[in-house]
């Protein structure tokens, strides 16, 4: 019994790596990349513990707080990064309602 | 039925419940439209995935020096991922990769546009001063 359990969640895990690896090969934009690759060490830190039930040890809970600690500064210098590069690109008024609105003075509004 | 079978059957239900939440993210990950509703989907198993499977380690190892040692991992967990998930929505904003179509509504573009008047107004108002100091 144990052992079907096992696989019913190494398919399960699998389909969600092999996900994430797909939205970071076709992923449109970089941040989408980064999205999925955070979700990728999530499943990584998720299938160590799967692992240590399994073989009933304890010997990777450091490696799961080492990666629950580190994962999250990759995906914040990438977003520093976007957002230097690509913050003055972004035209004014974009929101429905700001196209809706009575267009300011002076400001041309693009959609 | 012994306690430590009800304790093991526990722990494999959570373990299949985590994965469960691993996959369901994974095809969100594929099918939803934009970053931020991407970003929606990947962030459930961060944390709730995440407490299931530390769960079944705690179930099954059933030890209070392994409880000790899992809480800090959800804490470090719970501590970062909202962190990374303001910095990338604010990046994705910025790029213009959020989808406007799915939007009710946009406050943060209306925040914008108040800035930019406000700056605007200060601009004038700065140059004004500057005319009138030569003028004297």
């Amino acid at each position: 019994m144990n052992d079907i359990v096992i696989a019913v969640v190494g398919l399960l895990f699998t389909g969600a790596a092999g996900a994430s690896v797909y939205r970071i090969v076709r992923g449109p934009a970089i941040l989408d990349r980064m999205i999925a690759s955070d979700m990728l060490v999530t499943t990584v830190i998720c299938v160590l513990g799967v692992e240590m039930v399994y073989n009933e040890h304890t010997r990777t809970i450091p490696i799961m707080l080492v990666l629950a600690l580190v994962a999250v500064f990759a995906s914040i210098s990438v977003a520093r990064y976007v957002s230097k590069q690509s913050a003055d690109i972004r035209p004014a008024g974009r929101s429905p309602q700001a196209r809706q609105r009575p267009k300011a003075k002076g400001r041309v509004k693009k959609r | 039925m012994s306690i430590d079978m009800i304790l093991d059957v526990a722990a494999s239900v959570c373990l299949i419940l985590g994965a469960a939440f691993s996959l369901a993210a994974g095809i969100g990950l594929i099918r939803f439209p934009d970053a931020l509703s991407r970003m929606h989907a990947a962030t459930k198993p961060q944390v709730l995935g995440l407490i299931l499977v530390l769960l079944a380690i705690a179930l099954s190892e059933r030890s209070w020096a392994v409880l000790l040692t899992l809480a800090p991992i959800l804490l470090f967990q719970m501590l970062t991922a909202p962190v990374s998930a303001h910095m990338i929505g604010r990046a994705a904003y910025r790029a213009g990769n959020v989808d406007e179509r799915y939007l009710f509504t946009d406050e943060l573009d209306e925040a914008i546009d108040r800035a930019q008047d406000q700056r605007e107004k200060e601009e004038r108002e700065l140059s004004e001063r500057e005319q009138r100091g030569r003028d004297d």
